[in-house]
């Protein structure tokens, strides 16, 4: 099992990346900054999985909440509106 | 049934499916009644089951706590299982909504809510809910007061979402069995609240 390397309330980016295959990383939120909500466990990696491998060892799962209007900049709602995305730790770095 | 006596081919996915079932039996991986179980299976799960749960929380703050910590364990106490995938409860309270998406594929708490809405799984929902909830929300009726904040729950994972909306008022003293009665799919998904008594 791999390490998990953030803690909740911790800022974080999503990385801004496109590889091909089943990715889990929607592509709306790739490239943004939210903040660690919680641990959701760890898990086997979709990536690997989807190509009939093991997917171990097994990637921390986070709950990554974002500001929508820093996602969607004309966001019309509050300004206080957010949008929680489960992401897989590969997927993330210290922002 | 509607569509009796009138004859549509297959179509591509409903072909897929029945070459790989026949595939499986054929080679003895599965049998056709394991297969049929498993669809029964499937149509027993109804929102009824979810339902359960929210009323449950709703006369027990300790079963509600434990809910909130442990969404699959505190299912489990009720005898309901869940397996592999981790259950979320999201609570609404005066400040906060809570409604739920997925937006890459339709990823459901079908253990608690049974088959989703066709809408759930439509580009329509998955594509709009995360960028403009409000407007998706006024669609289905339900306007949000803009000092309540809005949280989206986008199910991209392992784990699937409830969410365990405010106990209607005017229900002090009711059965959990009336209480569970007020709690419809929909407002388990974040789209509707629950009815009001009377």
């Amino acid at each position: 099992m791999v390490q998990a390397r953030f803690k909740p309330g911790d800022r974080v980016r999503v990385m801004q990346a496109y590889p091909v295959g089943h990715v889990r990383t929607p592509h709306y939120i790739r490239g943004h900054t939210g903040e660690i909500e919680r641990l959701c466990g760890s898990f086997a990696n979709p990536e690997e999985l989807a190509q009939m491998r093991s997917g171990l060892p097994a990637q921390p799962l986070y709950r990554v909440r974002f500001v929508q209007r820093e996602v969607w900049p004309d966001y019309k709602g509050s300004p206080q509106d957010v949008l929680e995305v489960e992401i897989f730790q590969h997927w993330l770095e210290a922002a | 049934m509607s569509d009796q006596g009138k004859y549509r081919p297959l179509s591509y996915f409903q072909l897929m499916e029945v070459t790989l079932r026949e595939l499986l039996v054929e080679k003895g991986l599965l049998t056709e009644e394991q297969v049929q179980c498993e669809v029964e299976e499937m149509r027993a799960r109804s929102p009824e089951r979810g339902a359960r749960v929210v009323a449950k929380a709703w006369v027990d703050s300790q079963f509600k706590s434990r809910l909130l910590k442990d969404a699959t364990m505190a299912c489990e106490e009720l005898g309901l299982e869940i397996p592999a995938l981790k259950l979320v409860a999201v609570e609404n309270t005066p400040g906060v909504h809570n409604a739920i998406v997925c937006t890459l594929c339709s990823c459901y708490p079908r253990v608690l809510l049974g088959l989703p809405p066709d809408w759930y799984k439509s580009r329509n929902y998955r594509s709009r809910m995360v960028r403009e909830p409000r407007a998706v929300l006024a669609e289905f009726g339900l306007l949000i007061d803009k000092n309540t904040q809005i949280r989206v729950h986008d199910s991209t994972a392992d784990m699937r979402y409830m969410v365990l909306p405010m106990r209607p008022a005017g229900t002090e003293g009711w059965s959990e069995e009336r209480l569970a009665a007020l709690v419809s799919r929909d407002c388990m998904i974040g789209v509707a609240l629950p009815k009001s008594p009377g």
